[in-house]
C-alpha cells in the first residue's frame, strides 16, 4: 500500500486495522488511502525526494476503453514528436491512407466532421491536435483505486454471449 | 424495469435478429437476441455542463443503475459540438476515486474535539454541534468579522446564492472570498473599471468570425483545450487567418502561432501600451468610435504590491493608499504617455523581436482584420492585471474592434462557474448579486428588500480577500472559517508561511467540505463529505455569459451531502436573536425568535415551488430533505436581481431544456454581443453602441505604464519560477489524479527548465532539484526536453502535485486594485539534490 500515515501516533499496521475496522462499521476507506500525491504529507509542508520522472508504456497493446466514448490511450512513447501548423506526425501513421503501410489504428471516423456534423476528405481541423485527448500512459500504478463499474458489470450480458 | 413487450420492441429483436444472421452470429436457441432483450442495453443519458475548466463544455452522462458507466461531448452544445478534452472524456471516473470521504470526520482526542487530536469519524449531527458552539464563541467574544469563509467558482450557482446570503444575511459577516480571487479577479476589475459592468461583450462565436488570435498569457492549448479546437478550426481552415501567441516561455500553443513572442516577465504591459502608440502614430485611431463611445483616464501610478502593509516595498510605495483612483484626461495626455513606448525601446525592454512586434500591432492597427484577444492566468495573475486587462480593452477601443462578431476582446475562466457563481452571484468580499456592491447603500437597501429581510442587516464594510485571509487567520483574527469547494492550501500562495500557520493557529476551528482528503481537509479541523457534480442538481456559468444547469443523476455514496444542503441545514442552528443586533429586531419584531433557516430559505420565497415540480425521471435529495423545490426557489429569487437591469436570466425550468443560454436573455433569446444595437435589447434604436454599463455611455481608455514585478531575479536567486497547470490535471489535481488514465498520462511535477541553464548546474534530464526562494523549498525532478520549452532563467512548475507544494516557494504579491495573486512571477534558485 503506498500510503501516507495521517495519523502520528498510531503505527501503520494499527492503523490499517483500525480503519479496516472503520470500513466494515461505516463503510469509509478515507484516510487509509491517503497519499502524498493528493493528500499532501502527514506535516503538509514537509519536503521529502520527487519520483523519478515516468517510463512511458510502449508496448503497442490496445488498452479496452472503460467505455465505448473514451479516446483510446496511446501504447507508445510521444516523445518529441512534431505537433505543428507544418507538421503532424501522429498521422503520418493513422491517416487512412497510411495505415495499411504502419498498421496503426485509423483516426476515428468522427475526426472527419466539421462542426456541422459534415464530413470532410481529411482530418478536421478541429481535431488536428491529438494530444487534446489521446495521451501515453507511464508505467506505474494509480495513485488510488478507481471505484468505476464497467457497464458491462451493470444489469446485462454481451451480444452473441450465448447465454 | 418491467418487461412488458410493446410492437417497438418486437420489431427491434427482429431487426437485431435479421442482423445479427446476416453478420453470421450465431443466435442462441433461447431466442432472444439481446439477453434482457434490449432494455437491458440502455443507457440513461442526461445532459450537464463539464466539471473542469471555465470553457463549459456540454457532456452527456450516461448512467445504469445508479452509477455513471460513460460519458462524452454533447453534439447539441454548441460550445463543443460533441468534443471534449481527455479531462472531460474521463469524467465519468471522478466521483469514483476509493478514498472518497463518505461520514464527516473530526479531530478527536479521548472522545471530545481536540485541535491536535486525529480525525475520527462523527455523525452530522455532533459535526454541526461542533461547528455551531464554535461558530457561536466566535461570534460572541469577537463578533461577526472574526467568522469567515472560502468557496468557489466551482460552487454551482445555488450554492453561492446561500452562502452569500447565509454570510452577509445570516451572520451579518462579508468575510466571504471565492478562490475565484486568485483566478479571475483582476479580469472582473478590469471590466467593472472599463465597462461598469462585468463579462465579456462578445461569445465563444466570436471564434468562427476573427481574422487573428492573439493569446495574452494564455496557454489555450493546454487549459482551454476545446476552444483550442474551435480556433485551431478557424486558424487551419482558413488561409489568411493569423495567430500570434505571447508568454514568458514557449508552450504547446506556439506550435500554431504564425507570429510568436516569448517577453521577459511583466513587460507585457509595455508591448501593450507600444500597440496603442504604434495604433496613433500610424493615424489608425478610429477618430468617430472614440469621440462616441469612449473616455480617457490616468491611472494611480506606483501602487504597491499588495503584500503585508509593513513589508518595505509596500511603505515605499507612493500610490498604495489610493491604488483604485482614476483621474480624467483627454486624448492628447493619452498620446503622450504612450509615446514614449517605441518600438526600439520595448524590444529591448521585453527581450523579443522587433519584426513580430511590428506584425502583431499591425494585426490591431488594420481596420480591415478582425481581432480576437484571449487571455487567463498571464494576464490576471499578475501584480499589474487590472493593468493588463484594461490596456487590452485600450487598444480594442482605439480601433473600434469590440462587440461585434469576430472583434473581441475576451477573458477566458480557469473554472466552472467562475462567471456564474463567483461573479453573477457576487461571492466576493465586496460584492452582492448582479454587480452591485456592500459599500453602496442604495444596493445594500435593494439587496436587503428582495431577501425580505430589516434595513441595516448586510454589514457596509468589505471583507477579507483570499490572501487577507489566510493573513487574518495567522494573525488570529479570523477564527472561525469554513472552506468549500476547493483546495487552498495547495493553491495560496507563500502557503507554509500564511494559510498552514492559519489552519493550525490553536485560536481558530477550520472546517473543510469536500469529496476526497485534500491537503487541505488534512490541515483542517472538521472535514464534511460533500456531494459532487451530478451527484446533485447544479447551475454553472461559463465565461460566455451562459448559464447551464443539470439534473441530479445518481446518488452521493455513504453520509456525503451537497455543500447546499451543509449550508442550508447549517442555519437552522441559528436564531435572528444570536446573530442580528438587538436595535434591527426591535424595530422589525416579527423577525425574533426565527431561525437564520426561516428568515433566509422559509422566506415565501425559496421555499415557494413545491418538490412536485422536480422532473419525476430524477432524484432530488435536497427537495427530499428540505420538503420544496429549493434549487428554483433560490435560483429565481437570485434571477430578481438582474430581471430588468441587463443581467436577465430565463424561467428556470427552461434551463433544463437547453444546452444554456447567454445572459441577458430577453424575451427568450439570449444575448451574444452586448452594448451593440441589432444584438443587443438593450440598446436602442440609433444609439449604436452604448456601454451603458456606465452612466455616460463612455468605456474607459486607461493610461498606465510598465512598473516592474514584486520581486525579479538577482545574484542569489536567480531564476524566474513560473507555475500553472498542465492539460491532463484540473486545479490541484484532486479529480483528475484520482483518474488512473490521467493520473498516467502526467503522474507527477516536474520542474521544466532551459537545457543550458541545467548544464551549466550540472542537472542532467530528470535529475532531483531543490527549488528554493526566500519563502520555501521543495523538490522536484527537471524537465528539459518537455512540452514547455523554456527561455534561459525562467522555470516553470506545476501546481496539481501535493507532495511538490510549489506554493511554499511562489511569492503572496497581487495586484493591489483586484488583490489577485501574482502566481508568475518570483525569484528561485536552483540546487542539485545529490
Amino acid at each position: 500500500m503506498r500510503s501516507q500515515d495521517p495519523c502520528r501516533r498510531l503505527s501503520r499496521r494499527l492503523w490499517t486495522l483500525f480503519a479496516l475496522a472503520l470500513c466494515l462499521v461505516t463503510g469509509t476507506v478515507a484516510l487509509a488511502q491517503t497519499v502524498p500525491q493528493l493528500s499532501g504529507r502527514a506535516s503538509p509542508m514537509e519536503n521529502t525526494g520527487a519520483d523519478p520522472l515516468p517510463k512511458w508504456i510502449v508496448d503497442d497493446i490496445q488498452k479496452m476503453r472503460n467505455y465505448p466514448d473514451q479516446p483510446p490511450v496511446i501504447p507508445h512513447s510521444i516523445e518529441g514528436y512534431q505537433l505543428s501548423v507544418n507538421t503532424n506526425r501522429c498521422m503520418s501513421c493513422h491517416r487512412r491512407e497510411l495505415t495499411e503501410g504502419s498498421g496503426a489504428p485509423m483516426i476515428s471516423v468522427t475526426h472527419y466532421m466539421n462542426r456541422e456534423g459534415q464530413m470532410l476528405a481529411d482530418v478536421s481541423p478541429r481535431r488536428y491536435f491529438c494530444t487534446a485527448c489521446h495521451v501515453p500512459q507511464a508505467d506505474t500504478r494509480p495513485l488510488v483505486d478507481n471505484m468505476f463499474k464497467d457497464m458491462s458489470e451493470l444489469g446485462f450480458k454481451p451480444a452473441g454471449s450465448g447465454q | 424495469m418491467t418487461a412488458e413487450l410493446t410492437r417497438r420492441d418486437v420489431l427491434k429483436a427482429q431487426a437485431a435478429a435479421i442482423a445479427a444472421s446476416t453478420a453470421g452470429i450465431a443466435m442462441p436457441a433461447s431466442a432472444q437476441s439481446v439477453p434482457g432483450g434490449v432494455a437491458a442495453l440502455e443507457i440513461k443519458w442526461s445532459k450537464a455542463p463539464c466539471r473542469f475548466c471555465g470553457t463549459g463544455c456540454g457532456v452527456m452522462v450516461g448512467v445504469k443503475e445508479n452509477h455513471v458507466v460513460a460519458t462524452h461531448g454533447d453534439m447539441e452544445a454548441e460550445v463543443n459540438r460533441g468534443l471534449n478534452c481527455v479531462k472531460g472524456y474521463f469524467l465519468s471516473k471522478i466521483m469514483y476515486g476509493k478514498d472518497r470521504l463518505t461520514t464527516p470526520l473530526l479531530r478527536k482526542r479521548n472522545g471530545v474535539f481536540d485541535k491536535e487530536g486525529e480525525f475520527e469519524p462523527v455523525t452530522w449531527e455532533e459535526a454541526f454541534d461542533i461547528m455551531t458552539e464554535k461558530a457561536k464563541k466566535t461570534l460572541k467574544e469577537k463578533g461577526p468579522t472574526a467568522l469567515g469563509m472560502f468557496g468557489s467558482g466551482q460552487w454551482t450557482i445555488f450554492e453561492g446564492y446561500a452562502a452569500t446570503k447565509l454570510m452577509r444575511a445570516g451572520f451579518r459577516s462579508n468575510n466571504l472570498d471565492p478562490n475565484a480571487r486568485h483566478c479571475m479577479a483582476s479580469a472582473a476589475y478590469g471590466f467593472m473599471r472599463t465597462f461598469g459592468m462585468d463579462e465579456p461583450m462578445g461569445c465563444y462565436d466570436d471564434f468562427e468570425h476573427a481574422d487573428a488570435f492573439v493569446l495574452w498569457g494564455s496557454n489555450m492549448a493546454e487549459m482551454h483545450p476545446i476552444l483550442w479546437t474551435r480556433l485551431a478550426d478557424r486558424r487551419l481552415g482558413h488561409e489568411h487567418v493569423k495567430v500570434s501567441v505571447l508568454s514568458t516561455f514557449t508552450h504547446r500553443s506556439m506550435d500554431l502561432a504564425d507570429i510568436p513572442l516569448v517577453f521577459k516577465p511583466g513587460t507585457d504591459l509595455a508591448i501593450l501600451n507600444y500597440i496603442a502608440n504604434h495604433i496613433i502614430q500610424t493615424g489608425r485611431v478610429n477618430q468617430e468610435f472614440v469621440d462616441k463611445n469612449t473616455k480617457f483616464m490616468q491611472a494611480t501610478t506606483d501602487i504597491g504590491y499588495g503584500l503585508r502593509p509593513e513589508h518595505p516595498l509596500e511603505v515605499k510605495a507612493t500610490g498604495a493608499a489610493k491604488a483604485a483612483e482614476m483621474t480624467p484626461i483627454d486624448f492628447e495626455a493619452f498620446k503622450k504617455h504612450v509615446s514614449e513606448y517605441t518600438l526600439d525601446k520595448v524590444a529591448e525592454l521585453a527581450g523579443v523581436d522587433k519584426a513580430f512586434l511590428e506584425q502583431l500591432a499591425e494585426l490591431y492597427a488594420d481596420p480591415k482584420v478582425k481581432v480576437m484577444s484571449l487571455w487567463t492566468m498571464g494576464f490576471n495573475q499578475h501584480v499589474r492585471g487590472v493593468w493588463a486587462n484594461q490596456m487590452v480593452y485600450n487598444i480594442h477601443l482605439l480601433t473600434g474592434k469590440i462587440s461585434e462578431p469576430g472583434n473581441s476582446p475576451f477573458s477566458l475562466t480557469g473554472q466552472p462557474s467562475a462567471c456564474g457563481t463567483a461573479r453573477e452571484v457576487g461571492t466576493f468580499a465586496h460584492r452582492l448579486p448582479a454587480d452591485m456592491t456592500v459599500t453602496n447603500p442604495e444596493h445594500r437597501k435593494h439587496a436587503e428588500e428582495l431577501w425580505k429581510i430589516p434595513h441595516g442587516i448586510i454589514p457596509e464594510k468589505p471583507g477579507y480577500h483570499a490572501v487577507e485571509q489566510d493573513r487574518m487567520l495567522h494573525d488570529g483574527k479570523l477564527n472561525f472559517y469554513w472552506v468549500q469547494v476547493n483546495n487552498n492550501m495547495q493553491a495560496a500562495a507563500n502557503n507554509s508561511n500564511e494559510a498552514y500557520l492559519g489552519y493550525r493557529n490553536p485560536d481558530n476551528f477550520i472546517v473543510v467540505s469536500d469529496a476526497y482528503p485534500t491537503v487541505t481537509a488534512m490541515c483542517a479541523d472538521l472535514i464534511l463529505p460533500a456531494a459532487m457534480w451530478v451527484e446533485k442538481e447544479g447551475a454553472y456559468g461559463n465565461a460566455e455569459r451562459r448559464t447551464h444547469v443539470w439534473h441530479q443523476l445518481v446518488n452521493a455514496p455513504g453520509e456525503a451531502r451537497s455543500d447546499l444542503w451543509q449550508l442550508v441545514e447549517f442555519s437552522k442552528r441559528f436564531t435572528t436573536e444570536e446573530v442580528w443586533p438587538q436595535d434591527i429586531l426591535d424595530q422589525s419584531p416579527d423577525y425574533k425568535g426565527k431561525t437564520l433557516y426561516e428568515v433566509l430559505f422559509q422566506n415565501g420565497q425559496v421555499d415557494q415551488f413545491p418538490a412536485t415540480e422536480i422532473s419525476p425521471d430524477y432524484e432530488n435529495r435536497e427537495a427530499k430533505a428540505f420538503g420544496f423545490y429549493l434549487q428554483k426557489g433560490l435560483f429565481e429569487e437570485y434571477a430578481s436581481f438582474g430581471r430588468g437591469h441587463g443581467h436577465d436570466l430565463a424561467p428556470y425550468d427552461m434551463y433544463h431544456q437547453v444546452r444554456g443560454l447567454r445572459w441577458p436573455v430577453v424575451n427568450g433569446e439570449e444575448t451574444k454581443w452586448r452594448y451593440r444595437e441589432g444584438y443587443d435589447p438593450y440598446v436602442k434604436a440609433g444609439e449604436g453602441v452604448k456601454f451603458y454599463g456606465q452612466k455616460d455611455g463612455r468605456a474607459v481608455i486607461l493610461a498606465a505604464p510598465y512598473e516592474p514585478p514584486a520581486e525579479s531575479p538577482d545574484d542569489e536567486f536567480g531564476f524566474w519560477l513560473v507555475t500553472g497547470r498542465v492539460l491532463e490535471h484540473w486545479h490541484s489535481g484532486s479529480m483528475t489524479m484520482r483518474v488512473p488514465e490521467l493520473y498516467k498520462a502526467f503522474p507527477g511535477a516536474r520542474c521544466f527548465m532551459n537545457g543550458d541553464d541545467a548544464r551549466r548546474l550540472g542537472i542532467n534530464q530528470g535529475g532531483q532539484v531543490k527549488i528554493q526562494s526566500r519563502r520555501g523549498e521543495i523538490i522536484s525532478r527537471v524537465d528539459i526536453r518537455g512540452r514547455n520549452r523554456m527561455p534561459h532563467g525562467v522555470i516553470f512548475v506545476p501546481w496539481f502535485d501535493a507532495s511538490q507544494l510549489i506554493n511554499k516557494v511562489t511569492l503572496d504579491a497581487t495586484d493591489p486594485i483586484s488583490k489577485q495573486t501574482d502566481f508568475k512571477k518570483c525569484a528561485v534558485k536552483i540546487l542539485a539534490v545529490v
